[in-house]
């Protein structure tokens, strides 16, 4: 949060001269907590790597000490090896090209290359590190992702009634589904690619007949 | 180049002379200083710090546990529910009992310390008397007084 008389100026605003530049287009949204902050509520799909985000990244390649991982922006970014939790020199974690990887930017501007971590400011790994085996994984825009990830999210809690899933949100679009059946799984893909388009009413129709299933 | 023989004075100046040439060669600016604006914006990439983001790992009904549980203490740190667990753990053995152990604990330890000629008269008090070690202490003390006193040699 920002400090006291400080204002926060989010994606799509820009300071320039005395004022501030709206550099994209969407809504303006403000919070007024913590010292207040504005941003633009803009629509994307192409993601632009951003220190401190959550993704999911794929290993393209191992090179030395190094992965290079695709997470959807113009750059692979590189994930060393010694940034997994309870990694050393001599233990080293077990990645393969094609893994499924949950981490965040450490390093991520537009003059050099992204560099991700699988562990948090304490070393633990909290959630982060290569992704299990089974599951599906497909891509949405980032506005679907940032509706997902707000905190009382209907089409989360809807979902969640109907059968036990795993579910991994990466900022960069990317969404990682597991359930028990092949089916099941896609069910919950099918949904979640569609609610983006669908009006609350049409989604809960669509529960309510699957349900009843 | 500072030669014996030279006078103080000339001394001096030769060091002036060398500093003025030295500050001479220094460059500093003829702009006057420019205030650093305050800047009273700042300026942040990430959706993250703005809008209140839920953790991007999640399961439900119990389909992976351990995601379970970090979703809780996750969710909860963006919150600040900070439940606070009365941590009083029932103690093995009750405040009375353990002031009456330290006491003894104190005297019994003390007489580890003492020197030789100490423990000779502590021992003498215990074998007369099997009372606690605070009395057996408080014994001693006249005995010792009396052991250092002089002791007026009879005509």
């Amino acid at each position: 949060a920002a400090p006291q008389g400080r204002l926060l100026c989010g994606p799509g605003l820009r300071r320039g001269g005395a004022g501030l530049l709206v550099t994209k287009c969407g809504l303006l949204r403000h919070r007024p907590a913590g010292g207040g902050a504005y941003w633009v509520d803009s629509q994307q799909k192409r993601y632009v790597p951003v220190k401190g985000d959550h993704v999911i990244g794929i290993v393209t390649a191992k090179a030395g000490d190094v992965f290079r991982l695709d997470v959807g922006g113009s750059e692979p970014a590189s994930l060393s090896y010694l940034a997994f939790e309870g990694a050393t020199k001599r233990n080293r974690p077990n990645v393969q090209v094609g893994d499924l990887v949950y981490g965040q930017f450490v390093v991520a501007n537009k003059d050099m290359e992204p560099e991700m971590v699988c562990i948090d400011s304490s070393g633990k790994s909290s959630g982060m590190g290569i992704i299990g085996q089974d599951g599906f994984l497909f891509k949405v825009s980032l506005g679907l992702i940032r509706k997902l990830l707000a905190p009382k999210c209907e089409i989360i809690q809807e979902l969640s009634q109907l059968y036990p899933f795993e579910l991994v949100l990466g900022m960069n679009g990317r969404i990682w589904v597991k359930a028990k059946t092949v089916q099941q799984t896609l069910i919950i893909v099918n949904i979640l690619e569609a609610c983006e388009y669908m009006t609350a009413e049409q989604r809960k129709q669509a529960l309510a007949k699957l349900s009843g299933n | 180049f500072m030669q014996r023989g030279l006078d103080s004075q000339t001394k001096k100046q030769l060091e002036e002379e060398e500093k003025k040439i030295i500050s001479e060669e220094h460059w500093y600016l003829d702009v006057p200083d420019l205030k650093e604006k305050e800047s009273c914006i700042i300026e942040e990439r990430s959706f993250l710090r703005c809008e209140d983001l839920v953790y991007g790992r999640m399961s439900f009904k119990g389909f992976n546990p351990e995601i379970e549980k970090l979703m809780i203490k996750m969710n909860s740190k963006c919150k600040e529910e900070e439940i606070e667990e009365d941590d009083k753990m029932e103690a093995d053995v009750s405040d009375e009992e353990m002031a009456r152990r330290y006491e003894t604990l104190v005297g019994t330890i003390g007489k580890k310390f003492l020197r030789k000629r100490d423990q000779r008269v502590l021992k003498d008090d215990d074998e007369d008397e099997d009372d606690e070690v605070e009395e057996g202490n408080s014994n001693t003390r006249p005995s010792k007084r009396a052991k250092k006193m002089f002791l007026k040699p009879q005509d």
